[in-house]
């Protein structure tokens, strides 16, 4: 049995102290003891960024790759190897910003795989500049009047896109974000988790203490059902007084893996290339 | 009697008129019943209208090249009488409906069939047309009506009985139209012996080269001339256990290619220049994590939007230097549709065994000219793998992706294969794959990647291929799809002393056999599809030698063997 401990690498970590992504990583550790696999048969991807730095601080495969380029990478070791748990890490610039176009695509395409994001709403690693989440007003120095641009909201835009599990979860509260990607890696398809990351250095207005008074568990009383999608929509729109987070959304899908037949079969890694025949196209028509 | 025992047939109309539908057909029929072809459509970017025509030439022999002029145009539409009459051999006629397109001229040229009103007497639609062509050049070629009635059995097999039947029907009027009224034997020319070939164009190849080489995962964004790629890899996906994946966007489709292969599958993309120059990213990132990746590049004229259905060589120093930073890569620029199938097996091999990007270099007059081709032989294909095998991954200890090794090459593990996870890091990477800033290290993977890399594949090169090169007067350089037209030239012109050399590999640049080669040379005249001539620079650059002349074409269209016999005739 994994324990959170063995999940420890040895890299050095990176991240300023006192960080949103430390919560973050904790909790990644917890779920990842909690699942229960090899860890060898688990691989994280990211992007660039500080969220995408994570990988490397924990003992399962990693791919660290492009700015906004981690679902592309994600989604094709899934399909070359369906038996590979593929989470991704990202954060708000890299996955909704640069990468935004494989955001949407990828909840279309629908493959059983966990999508974690640090939404610290600003740009950490290059100094502060706005993210696509960032509060309009919040000034930076690359928008000294403040931003003018209306935020993307990441649940309701991956709700209307048609995922299946659409998640937030609060980097100040660990053991409910560890069952929150626990969750959303049992989910069978594309799974968002939304993560609020205070950023100590640049995000002056979303701090924890902000959260702090006005974070709540979407199903507190145990009456929320997350099957409904109108009211997802209306959970999701929460924000500032009120920010829920938990499942928002949660709805059983096929998955690509599924609809491509790529589920009975054995992983397209195993399959033995040597010598295949290709006898029989050589007697055909190509024209 | 034609004196060469060659026809050039064209077939013209709008687009929309099924030209490739009949052309395609009679490229089956005139292989079926012994002749070697070689066949090209012009087409605009449009789905209708303006004017598209595809051209067969046919013969008794291997044929690599198109004409000048064509022996019979077949004109669909009045426009296009006008604008291919001039275009017209010595003896060459035009097969033309006078009445249907208005024209009341007399020419000697014109051979008027009331193929509309055939078509729609026989088959109650004018779109039969086509195969009331069909049966007439079958008849005027000396081809025999079984091998029409065969080829349009197959051809509209997806479609009712009633229409099948309609089609030969409409064959048989143009056959029989042509037996009772064009009372000549000068277009029946000699056959050969072609039955047993394969009929395919370039991309049919690399298809067939990706799937032996065993790819498994192919991702790509539709762009011409590439589509065809992603046509045949589709076609051919549930067969062979392949994931055929259409991308969002190039992009993402390099980068899928690249997630794939580094979980341990060999992986393909197909673009052409503009969907390249978005990859150019992805490219960097193949380099930096020692990713094996193979792209498959059919140029088509740039820059931006350029020409979208038409063909140049363009691209040649934007693939030798495209994506930042500096890394090893290894470019193959086939020459004919037998290199686009070996080479593409070889790129598999040699991305895997140097974890490098791979590009087949290619453009869209090779990618979409028919041809007859011996058939392949599969045993003489060999499929490497450079993996740490699943057996041999037990035994892994420690494990580093990016081992600094003499080669430059590390023993490359399969995530989930061996017990230790395995760091993949696009940022400056220690050997255990996380990142540094450390110069040291630094400068141990940058000769990693680059030097020792490229000294490994320099050891490896696919050779230049030469012909008649040794005391020549002249010669001749080209690389991807000119070699067909320098062959047949060459042949045409045997009174002149030139040689030829054709270049299947680009980069790394074969620097020591083309000195070698070309150390006696008295005049070198390198003949590319673009307006830069970049292989004579990139000849200049690599090995110091400077060509005497370049022959540029950058209209969009190919070259073909009467202007290259006209053009080398007054430089030599």
């Amino acid at each position: 049995m994994v324990e959170a401990k063995d999940i420890k690498s040895s890299d050095e970590i990176a991240w300023c102290p006192g960080c949103g992504n430390f919560g973050i990583l904790n909790a990644v550790k917890k779920s990842v003891a909690k699942l229960g696999r090899d860890l060898k048969d688990i691989l994280f991807v990211s992007g660039i960024g500080q969220a995408a730095k994570l990988p490397h601080y924990i003992r399962c495969n990693c791919f660290n790759g492009l700015h906004g380029r981690a679902l592309p990478v994600a989604v094709a070791a899934k399909i070359a190897n369906r038996k590979l748990t593929v989470v991704i890490t990202t954060g708000d610039g890299d996955c909704y910003g640069e990468g935004g176009n494989h955001f949407i695509h990828n909840i279309r395409r629908n493959l059983d795989i966990t999508l974690i994001v640090h939404d610290n709403q600003i740009y950490g690693l290059t100094k502060g500049q706005a993210s696509p989440t960032t509060d309009p007003g919040y000034q930076t120095k690359f928008q000294p009047e403040g931003v003018i641009e209306e935020p993307l909201y990441p649940l309701e835009m991956a709700i209307a896109l048609g995922a299946g599990f659409v998640a937030r979860g609060y980097a100040g509260d660990y053991e409910h974000l560890s069952w929150l990607i626990l969750e959303g890696i049992k989910h069978k398809g594309f799974a968002l988790i939304d993560v609020l990351q205070p950023c100590v250095s640049f995000n002056k207005k979303n701090t924890f203490e902000w959260y702090s008074k006005s974070i709540y568990k979407v199903n507190d009383d145990g009456s929320y059902n997350p099957e409904d999608k109108m009211l997802a929509f209306q959970k999701s729109c929460e924000w500032g007084d009120r920010i829920p987070i938990g499942i928002i959304y949660q709805v059983e899908k096929k998955t690509f893996e599924e609809k491509t037949g790529l589920e009975g079969r054995i992983p397209l890694v195993d399959e033995q290339i040597e010598n295949i025949d290709i006898c029989g196209l050589l007697r055909e028509d190509f024209t | 009697m034609n004196m060469n025992n060659e026809l050039t047939i064209k077939i013209a109309g709008e687009a929309g008129q099924g030209m490739q539908t009949v052309g395609g057909a009679l490229c089956h029929v005139f292989k079926d019943s012994g002749f070697y072809i070689f066949a090209n459509q012009d087409y605009m970017s449009r789905i209708r209208g303006g004017n598209n025509f595809f051209q067969i030439r046919i013969s008794n022999k291997q044929l690599y090249t198109l004409r000048q002029k064509s022996d019979i145009v077949v004109a669909l539409d009045n426009k296009s009488v006008d604008m291919h009459r001039k275009d017209i051999s010595k003896e060459g006629i035009v097969i033309l409906d006078k009445k249907r397109f208005n024209i009341t001229g007399e020419d000697s040229a014109f051979f008027d069939i009331p193929m509309y009103h055939m078509a729609k007497e026989i088959g109650g639609d004018e779109k039969f047309v086509n195969s009331v062509a069909c049966g007439f050049l079958a008849e005027m070629t000396g081809v025999d009506f079984r091998y029409v009635d065969k080829v349009l059995r197959t051809a509209f097999s997806d479609k009712k009985k009633d229409i099948i039947e309609k089609n030969i029907e409409a064959a048989r009027a143009g056959y029989d139209f042509s037996i009772n009224n064009f009372k000549k034997d000068i277009f029946k020319i000699k056959k050969g012996d072609a039955k047993d070939t394969l009929l395919m164009t370039a991309i049919d190849a690399v298809g067939l080269g990706a799937i032996k080489a065993g790819c498994k995962f192919y991702s790509a964004y539709p762009m011409t001339p590439a589509t065809n790629l992603t046509n045949i890899m589709a076609h051919y996906a549930k067969r062979f256990n392949m994931v055929v994946e259409q991308a969002e966007d190039e992009i993402a489709a390099v980068n899928m290619v690249i997630g794939a292969s580094f979980t341990g599958v060999r992986s393909m993309t197909g673009t052409s220049g503009g969907g390249f120059a978005l990859m150019a990213e992805g490219l960097s990132l193949a380099g930096m994590t020692e990713t094996p990746i193979v792209i498959y590049e059919g140029q088509r004229p740039g820059p931006a939007t350029g020409f979208p259905t038409r063909t140049e060589q363009g691209d040649l120093d934007f693939l030798i230097s495209a994506g930042h930073g500096e890394f090893a890569r290894l470019i193959f620029s086939p020459g004919s549709i037998e290199e686009a199938f070996y080479l593409t097996v070889k790129a598999f091999n040699m991305a895997e065994k140097y974890q490098i990007p791979v590009i087949i270099m290619s453009d869209q007059h090779l990618a979409d000219s028919y041809r007859n081709v011996e058939i392949f032989d599969p045993d003489s294909i060999k499929v490497q793998r450079y993996i740490v095998s699943k057996e041999e991954s037990k035994n892994v200890k420690n494990y580093k992706r990016y081992q600094i090794t003499e080669s430059g090459i590390s023993p490359r593990a399969i995530p989930s294969w061996i017990e230790d996870p395995i760091y993949a890091d696009s940022d400056e990477h220690t050997e255990e794959g996380h990142i540094t800033e450390d110069a040291w290290i630094r400068t141990m993977m940058v000769e990693k990647r680059f030097y020792k890399k490229m000294a490994g594949l320099s050891g490896e090169i696919e050779k230049p291929k030469v012909f008649d090169v040794e005391g020549a007067d002249c010669v001749l350089i080209g690389f991807g799809s000119t070699y067909g037209v320098l062959s047949e030239m060459k042949d045409s012109i045997p009174d002149k002393n030139i040689g030829y050399i054709h270049l299947p590999q680009v980069w790394p640049f074969p620097a020591s056999d083309m000195i070698e080669l070309l150390k006696g040379a008295k005049k070198i005249i390198v003949v590319e599809n673009n307006a830069g001539a970049q292989l004579a620079r990139l000849l200049k650059r690599e090995t110091g030698i400077k060509a005497t002349r370049s022959l540029l074409k950058f209209d969009g269209r190919p070259f073909n063997v009467d202007l290259l016999i006209q053009q080398i005739g007054q430089e030599i």
